[in-house]
């Protein structure tokens, strides 16, 4: 009998390490503490459906900069650590928008229509780059996107702005740091169909604007030349050696990253309400890389499903921390384990592409 | 001299790989100061015995040999290469292993410098103890004084001619004061003719000193000037152990490749006046390891057209330089409409495919599914498995089109697979080789190369490729250029075998000539 309940352990054990293995370590952990601050989130005293709104609220700002990792994961360019260079395309879209005087809903249309000729330019020159130093993407893009941060905070003070909602009070030219979108396009896609039950408020046009990118996405990849896109990152020579231009198909994910990026920072603005400038995009590569790396993608694989959940446990993440952690021990923990868990995400995933390739 | 006790005797020695024979049964001896030639085909079982005499980790991982292997009538078993140094083997590979940016002196006593004692090294122990440059220098020129050539010691490696480099790494086998027998593969492979001679030279006068060697080598010439006795290996077995004096290359030939001369097969047809489908003029290909100087040919339509050779003699570089996957120039004609080089995508609209012999490099999409490695050609260059949509604006997978056309060649090639979702990697490499035919097939070419499709993989499969590839080209008319190293599984399935050496077809004569007369072609032009 003893014998049989050993097995029985064993048997058990096996099933719960494939498991394990197949959800990936990281993100059940990651899945298990989240989990762990919802229960918790009633008994220190925090009201759960302004939980879960908030959760979802954050959800929406991301989900869409997430999402343009895939195309250049899909093209085996690897994680997009150049996204600030597609965040600058939109807030170049999204300043030029006030400054030419458009109000209202009709400014986030033209911020997102602004900013899409230089998204197709900075993407151009960013593929044109990343097709020079095969191998060694990820780490150009790192400096691609904190050098055009830098070159970004002289232009946002040189560049003749004269709106008065957005340039220097006293001086009155160069741009402030935070600018406010109260008037603008704040919370424009968050307030169309918005759902309000007691306290739960869901943001349904935000979520639905993000569906419509990520079918769109997943439609693409179900084409012929998202197929060839694909292929390209699975295996470059196979893809050759199938008459792919290699070179045109990673150019063609890293314009679509870009301009993902771009209109990914206008929804994040209309969800936050303010359009931060200056050293504002410098921070928002790392979250994204890691979200989807929490979703289970890899360094050359990922699904419109891991945006999704990984986004839904990253902010989940950063949301419920502030609000259990603090009440618990009445120290700020957030940005400790938002950093911890974001980079941790990225040094792991980093590792793990390596044991993938043998 | 026959009581005297040999430096080395090989006794029995049989190994397996995952139940593929590949050394069987191999006994020979090799005295102090003797030099052994040691030739066979590729794949003959030169290497594996070499890998074994060395202690390599892969005889160990792979379970062993059988048999003895004594030196100076003691049994030896290595279980690293540190131990077969220790016991004063030296390797020389084909591949250099030395530091470019290091001189050659120091190359050649790496990790083992002569060392000085220092005052920090006194303090805190010997690994800073300081190199004596000085007894460095001379012991590298005893070293390099052993050959009879001289390279400068000080030079660095990266602006050394290749030659040099070679005498570098013998130095450094040399300069060992246990070495007793040195294994040289195919030394003479990168080196001039002037190099080479001075090469043999050297291994002379290292012979005269005591040092035993075992020479591998595809040209015959060097083996019969500077060797005593030549070993012929043949499918794994030692076929002949004959005085050097009692050889020549016409015998060495014959003992190499000479099989039972199969009946002459009926199937064979070269239609006198069939029309040429592909002629290729001038070829040449940059292709690493494997470069075409001069390549005329002209391939006949309906046939199936073997391209033999020994390895490094460009046999591969012609379908690869053809088809666009390494730089090529020349003028290569396909239906009378001139093909352009460089561009694997035209090649690919004029109905040619490749199956390259790089199964996981270039011929698999290993993380994806057999469906994808099966379609995706024929979906990106063909259109075929789309569905449109939009009037064509969008052109959509056709999933279950993709699935039936996979089913279909997983019965024909009876390919082991769990499912058409299964990865590619997964497979074993028999059954990745049929679905890299599947691939090709699904293109529904009107001209194939293919490139060692049998390589690495199991008899059953090696049958069933064989027999796929005959079925393709006499059901369907296509034309079939086989690029492949076993010659016997040329003359299988070929209607003409032209023979590859030096970078040049040395000649083309009927899959039913001897095999003599192709192992004479094979080293005819060998550089």
């Amino acid at each position: 009998m003893d014998k049989t309940g050993n097995e029985a352990t064993i048997g058990i054990n096996t099933k719960f390490l494939e498991f394990i293995r197949g959800f990936g370590l990281p993100r059940f952990i990651i899945a298990g503490f989240l989990l762990i601050l919802f229960i918790m989130a009633p008994f220190v005293g925090a009201d759960f459906a302004t939980q879960i709104t908030n959760t979802i609220n954050r959800f929406s700002w991301n989900a869409v900069m997430v999402l343009a990792m895939v195309p250049m994961v899909h093209s085996g360019c690897g994680l997009n650590f150049g996204l600030p260079l597609g965040i600058i395309s939109g807030l170049l879209g999204a300043t030029l928008s006030i400054e030419f005087g458009f109000t209202g809903a009709t400014s986030f249309v033209m911020a997102a229509a602004i900013a899409t000729p230089f998204a197709l330019l900075l993407g151009g020159g960013y593929g044109w780059l990343l097709n020079k130093i095969k191998g060694g993407e990820m780490m150009i893009a790192t400096y691609v996107g904190f050098s055009s941060v830098s070159l970004m905070c002289m232009m946002w003070l040189l560049l003749p702005y004269r709106s008065p909602t957005m340039v220097w009070g006293m001086a009155g030219k160069g741009l402030r740091t935070t600018i406010s979108l109260e008037g603008f396009y704040d919370k424009v896609l968050a307030n169309f169909l918005r759902i309000n039950i007691g306290n739960l408020s869901i943001p349904v046009g935000s979520l639905l604007f993000f569906a419509t990118l990520a079918f769109l996405m997943w439609s693409f990849l179900h084409t012929k030349t998202g197929t060839a896109m694909t292929a390209v990152g699975s295996n470059p020579v196979f893809a050759r050696a199938s008459g792919i231009n290699v070179d045109k198909m990673r150019a063609l994910s890293v314009l679509m990253s870009t301009w993902l990026s771009a209109i990914g920072i206008l929804v994040y603005e209309q969800g936050f309400g303010f359009i931060q400038l200056y050293m504002g995009p410098f921070f928002m590569a790392l979250p994204a890389v890691s979200a989807i790396l929490i979703g289970g993608a890899s360094v050359n694989k990922a699904s419109i499903a891991n945006v999704v959940i990984g986004t839904f446990l990253f902010q989940g993440l950063v949301t419920m921390t502030p609000t259990v952690m603090n009440s618990m021990i009445h120290m700020d923990m957030s940005e400790v384990i938002r950093v911890v868990v974001s980079n941790g995400m990225i040094l792991y995933a980093l590792t793990r592409k390596t044991e993938a390739k043998t | 001299m026959s009581n005297e006790i040999p430096l080395l005797e090989i006794r029995g020695v049989k190994k397996d790989f995952f139940g593929n024979r590949v050394l069987n049964d191999i006994n020979f001896t090799l005295k102090k100061g003797g030099i052994l030639g040691l030739v066979g085909e590729n794949g003959a079982g030169k290497s594996t015995l070499m890998k074994i005499l060395f202690g390599m980790n892969v005889i160990r991982e792979t379970g062993g040999y059988e048999g003895d292997i004594l030196i100076n009538g003691e049994e030896v078993n290595f279980l690293t290469p540190f131990d077969a140094l220790e016991a004063g083997i030296g390797m020389v590979h084909q591949e250099f292993s030395l530091i470019p940016g290091f001189t050659a002196t120091e190359n050649i006593l790496l990790n083992r410098e002569p060392l000085k004692k220092n005052v920090l090294s006194e303090i805190f122990g010997d690994r800073l103890d300081k190199l004596d440059t000085s007894e460095m220098n001379r012991q590298s020129e005893r070293a390099i004084g052993k050959m009879s050539v001289h390279i400068d010691a000080k030079m660095v490696i990266s602006s050394m001619p290749v030659g040099h480099k070679q005498f570098t790494e013998i130095a450094r086998e040399l300069s060992k004061e246990q070495l007793k027998l040195l294994i040289l593969d195919e030394p003479t492979a990168v080196l001039t003719e002037k190099e080479a001679a001075a090469l043999l030279d050297s291994i002379r006068s290292m012979a005269a000193q005591g040092i035993a060697v075992i020479f591998i080598t595809h040209r015959l010439h060097e083996i019969l000037g500077v060797c005593d006795r030549v070993v012929v290996m043949r499918d794994g077995a030692v076929v002949r152990d004959a005085l050097a004096k009692d050889a020549d290359v016409q015998k060495i030939t014959r003992w190499m490749v000479g099989r039972s001369v199969q009946s002459s097969r009926e199937d064979v047809k070269i239609g006198p006046n069939k029309k040429t489908i592909m002629s290729i003029r001038k070829l040449w290909v940059d292709m690493p390891g494997e470069a075409v100087r001069n390549v005329d040919i002209d391939v006949v339509e309906g046939e199936i057209l073997g391209i033999g050779g020994l390895a490094g003699q460009g046999k591969l570089g012609i379908p690869n330089g053809v088809m666009g996957l390494y730089h090529a120039g020349g003028t290569v004609e396909f239906d009378r409409q001139p093909i352009p080089l460089d561009s694997p995508r035209k090649c690919l609209d004029c109905s040619l495919a490749f199956v390259s012999e790089d199964r996981r490099g270039v011929g698999l999409l290993l993380d994806e599914t057999l469906e994808w490695n099966i379609a995706f050609p024929a979906m990106q260059i063909q259109n075929k498995f789309l569905k449109k949509y939009f009037g064509g604006l969008i052109s959509w997978r056709d999933e279950k089109a993709i699935r039936e056309i996979t089913k279909r060649y997983i019965n024909e090639l009876q390919i082991k697979c769990t499912s058409t979702k299964q990865k590619a990697k997964e497979l074993s490499g028999g059954n990745q080789q049929k679905v890299c035919l599947a691939k090709a097939f699904a293109l529904q070419p009107k001209f194939l190369f293919v490139s060692e499709p049998t390589r690495g993989i199991d008899v059953g499969a090696k049958s069933l490729v064989l027999s796929a590839l005959r079925k393709f080209n006499r059901e369907n008319g296509v034309t079939i250029m086989m690029i492949s190293s076993e010659l016997e599984e040329l003359r299988m399935i070929c209607d003409r075998i032209a023979i590859v050496s030096g970078g040049k077809i040395a000649g083309i004569l009927p899959a039913t000539e001897s095999s003599e007369s192709f192992g004479l072609l094979m080293v005819s032009q060998v550089i």
